[in-house]
């Protein structure tokens, strides 16, 4: 019976119980506000009832009161503030080692394929207890990546990436939601998260691959002549692209900016947007050449070059993080000279 | 108190209504009142249009296949459900219907201060409804209410443009109905009514007038860029064209969310008024309540980014919105206790518009805690989006805004017809109402913790959710009764009502001082204001009562 009626979600990733530990505080002190009101307004309604001969005793109002009746709940509100504050910080920092998955939504289903290049559709295969990162967009209108038992949810945006990242921890089936409104199929747009146990998990993952993300990344870029004028020496009329992912970039008109997965796509798609000091602005644009696989695949194979070295990846990540002087001086004069 | 009827007077005086007949004295009027009514006819129509969309979503989901219409439908009925519930039904309802009717009267006017303005905003809303009914009978739209960008601009094959021209016309009779009132409040009370000795029913509806001013004409602003964007491919908002989707969404809530005080700041004034009267006591903390009021007018453009915590906007900006959010339910909660601070040694009668009080005061409770939900980041990401947020803001439109409306109705239903409405009846149908809201939107918010999501048509991949959505659909079919109930008795009221007194509440304000219904000018002789506001006191003190019997 209580199969078919639950009243509380399925709680499978770390990000669960850290929601739900702060709606569970949040329903207790509702509760009691909800309470006193109510205790307060059946109490008088029954004590102050009209009787006959008996007239309402009138009272100004008490400022002493509502500086209290104020205060109280307000100091109530900053803590459920700070402490929504801290979840919500935890849920949009994906921790630095992730595994990457590259969703790509349309009207209305779910594209992912996994860096190690394994595609699905409407479904998703993941390993307990390991941090997986999603960098997803659309190709059409804006879609919604919600799992509900994770308790986590994201727009999907068409034009740029965002990202959203859980760990699971109890393996089973759960629901994938699309939860923004996306048109006619909308309610079709759903798909299973499938958990598995970690050997599980690498017997699934060994079939059927066609070969990592990056390689296919590899690929579309020599077929795009893209090494052309982005060459592993000094000489290109582009930027060297080895090790710069994560790291700083100063532009052309003085800004800079973390090379993420959003400013590789948008120098991909819009190069003049964002043009590295010192390179001409001769990139011409690729937008409508390339598909949305085809530029997540670029971009995973642009990450895959920026840690060919196992000690460099931890380094290049330290210094997105904390952008010094020494980084950037390190970046201008192995990158952009 | 029961309703005691002074002895019918023999020949009927002139007063409002019967002043003139025809269709042309109503149609050409300038009268504040007659507007009112006009504007009473119009938004009921909507309301049971809006209604009957939702009787079919509620039918729709009582199972989880999608099997009694389309999805197509389906979309277009949630999306016209919301269009018109918000812009021709809640938006208008409280200001339009009885703000219209009781501003001018309350200070002590004779009318508003621009009456052909006042006349001109009805024109315009009706305008919008009929551009919004032949839009609807021309294949209706589908883009949800908040006509998000990409999908309105670049994708949706109905008529999203002849919709958003609907709502941008409806937008300005909202705009000059809020600039009639500042004016009237600012230059038109009778001598001796100054700021202090206002109705807080007056206070209230100041606010959401300078929300109307300030926040519509940014509706307006975006609707255009809408139809643009979707005739031109301006690049406003569509991404391939160098736009933002998100800025979209900045523009829509800059309005509407403020819009959501517009609809419950009136519901909060009516509310004041009946409270005092019922339990014959002036308000608790008359200046707190009065300027929470503007407050909420202040604050509540400050918030609007709380709808976008999952947008993809910075981290930051979430944090900043989440902190402001929690600042605007300061003063919602200040309007509570001092409510039922109020309460406190009254004497307290359990009338129709009292029973409609105390249930807004549950629901809107439920509804302003629940909001603290949302505003914490953490959880907002788990339940935006879900039937969690529908059910926290039908306990605020409908549960506080809808319970507000109909509350004043009764309340001034005497003087706006001249007749009584059955008493027993009208109890009855409170009950009804308070019983069937609850069995319709509670269960939603256990459905949206649970992580169903809003606007799905077939929920066959879930059909766990199905108990509480046939639970939900149950108490839908509760409340539609609780609202065909009234309008059935007002209207039987009209014509076999028992004639209304002055005063038949013996309650304190300028309105109940004149003949019911009122004469065209409100007033035989302008009022002169001596007196506080909720001067109960006097009203009951054994002297006065002599003077004007009233039964207990």
């Amino acid at each position: 019976m209580l199969n078919n009626f639950p009243l509380w979600p399925q709680q499978a990733s770390t990000m669960a119980q850290r929601v739900d530990a702060l709606y569970i505080f949040l329903l207790v002190v509702t509760g009691l506000m909800t309470l006193l009101i109510f205790v307060c307004l059946v109490f008088f309604a029954a004590r102050f009832r009209h009787r006959p001969g008996v007239r309402a005793e009138q009272i100004e109002g008490s400022t002493p009161l509502e500086i209290t009746w104020s205060a109280i709940p307000f100091l109530i509100f900053m803590v459920i503030f700070a402490w929504g504050a801290i979840v919500y910080f935890k849920e949009r920092t994906p921790p630095a080692d992730s595994t990457e998955v590259y969703v790509v939504a349309k009207q209305w289903m779910w594209k992912l394929e996994h860096a190690e290049g394994q595609r699905e559709i409407n479904e998703l295969h993941v390993p307990v207890g390991r941090d997986v990162k999603l960098i997803m967009t659309s190709q059409d209108v804006i879609h919604s990546f919600y799992i509900p038992a994770f308790r986590i949810k994201q727009d999907v945006l068409p034009g740029r990436y965002t990202v959203e990242w859980f760990r699971a921890t109890k393996p089973g089936v759960y629901h994938l939601f699309c939860a923004e409104y996306c048109g006619t199929q909308h309610s079709g747009m759903v798909g299973d998260i499938v958990v598995q146990e970690p050997a599980q998990y690498e017997a699934w993952m060994n079939g059927g691959s066609t070969g990592p993300l990056s390689a296919t990344g590899e690929k579309v870029f020599a077929e795009l002549g893209c090494a052309t004028c982005h060459r592993t020496d000094a000489q290109g009329r582009g930027p060297n692209l080895q090790g710069v992912f994560g790291k700083p970039v100063q532009l052309e008109d003085g800004r800079t900016v973390t090379a993420d997965e959003n400013y590789l796509r948008e120098c991909i798609l819009d190069p003049g947007a964002k043009r590295v000091k010192g390179f001409q602005p001769i990139m011409p644009t690729f937008q409508g050449l390339v598909s949305e696989e085809q530029v997540n695949a670029l971009v995973a194979y642009i990450k895959s070059i920026s840690k060919t070295k196992p000690g460099e990846g931890a380094k290049a990540s330290a210094s997105a993080a904390t952008p010094t002087t020494s980084a950037r001086v390190q970046v201008n004069g192995s990158q952009v000279q | 108190m029961s309703m005691e009827i002074a002895i019918p007077q023999p020949v009927e005086r002139e007063n409002y209504l019967n002043k003139e007949y025809g269709v042309w004295s109503w149609l050409l009027t300038t009268d504040h009142k007659r507007i009112a009514l006009l504007y009473l006819i119009s938004i009921t129509f909507f309301f049971f249009i809006g209604g009957f969309f939702a009787l079919l979503i509620r039918l729709e989901l009582l199972t989880p296949a999608g099997d009694l219409v389309q999805a197509d439908t389906y979309n277009k009925l949630f999306s016209m459900h919301g269009i018109v519930m918000v812009f021709f039904f809640l938006v208008p309802s409280i200001p339009a219907v009885l703000g219209n009717f009781l501003v001018p009267m309350m200070i002590g006017a004779k009318d508003l201060a621009f009456p052909r303005i006042n006349l001109l905003s009805w024109y315009l809303y009706i305008i919008g409804g009929v551009m919004m009914v032949h839009c609807m009978l021309t294949g209706g739209v589908d883009t949800g209410w908040t006509f998000y960008a990409p999908f309105s601009t670049n994708f949706s094959n109905t008529k999203v443009v002849e919709a958003g021209l609907a709502v941008f016309v409806a937008g300005f009779s909202s705009i000059l109905t809020g600039l009639n009132f500042v004016v009237t409040i600012h230059r038109m009370r009778a001598p001796g009514m100054t700021w202090s000795r206002l109705p807080l029913f007056i206070w209230a509806h100041y606010a959401t007038s300078i929300i109307q001013l300030l926040g519509t004409p940014v509706l307006a602003i975006t609707l255009t860029l809408v139809v643009a964007e979707r005739a031109l491919h301006l690049g406003i908002f569509d991404p391939k064209l160098g736009g933002d989707p998100v800025l979209f969404q900045h523009l829509f809530w800059f309005y509407s969310h403020p819009a959501v005080y517009i609809m419950i700041l009136p519901a909060m004034g009516v509310i004041t008024e009946i409270i005092a009267c019922f339990s014959r006591k002036r308000i608790f903390g008359y200046s707190f309540v009065a300027f929470s009021s503007i407050a909420i007018a202040v604050f509540g453009f400050l918030v609007w980014a709380h709808h976008m915590f999952v947008a993809g906007t910075s981290v930051y900006a979430a944090l900043v919105f989440s902190l402001l959010s929690y600042a605007v339910a300061v003063p919602s909660a200040i309007k509570v206790f001092n409510w039922t601070a109020t309460l406190y040694k009254g004497s307290i009668h359990y009338d129709a518009p009292m029973l409609y009080a105390f249930g807004f005061l549950g629901l809107f409770t439920i509804g302003g805690l629940t909001g603290l939900f949302l505003a914490a980041l953490g959880i907002d990401v788990h339940v935006t989006d879900t039937y969690f947020v529908v059910a926290h803001f039908h306990y605020i439109m409908v549960g506080g805004a809808v319970m507000g409306y109909l509350g004043g109705m009764h309340f001034w239903w005497p003087k706006i017809s001249g007749r009584l409405y059955p008493e027993g009846w009208a109890r009855l149908a409170a009950l009804i109402v308070f019983i069937g809201f609850n069995l319709t939107f509670f269960p939603q918010f256990l459905l949206g913790y649970m992580g169903m999501p809003r606007r799905y048509y077939d929920y066959s991949h879930m059909p766990e959710f199905q108990v509480l959505n046939v639970l939900s659909t149950a108490g839908a079919t509760v409340l539609g009764v609780g609202y065909l109930l009234p309008m059935v008795y007002f209207l039987w009221s009209m014509r076999y009502g028992k004639p209304a007194s002055d005063n038949p509440w013996n309650a304190a304000g300028l309105e109940w001082m004149t003949t019911s219904p009122p004469p065209t000018f409100n007033f035989d002789e302008e009022p002169v204001v001596t007196w506080e506001a909720y001067n109960y006191e006097e009203l009951d003190a054994p002297s006065h009562a002599q003077e004007v019997p009233v039964a207990g």
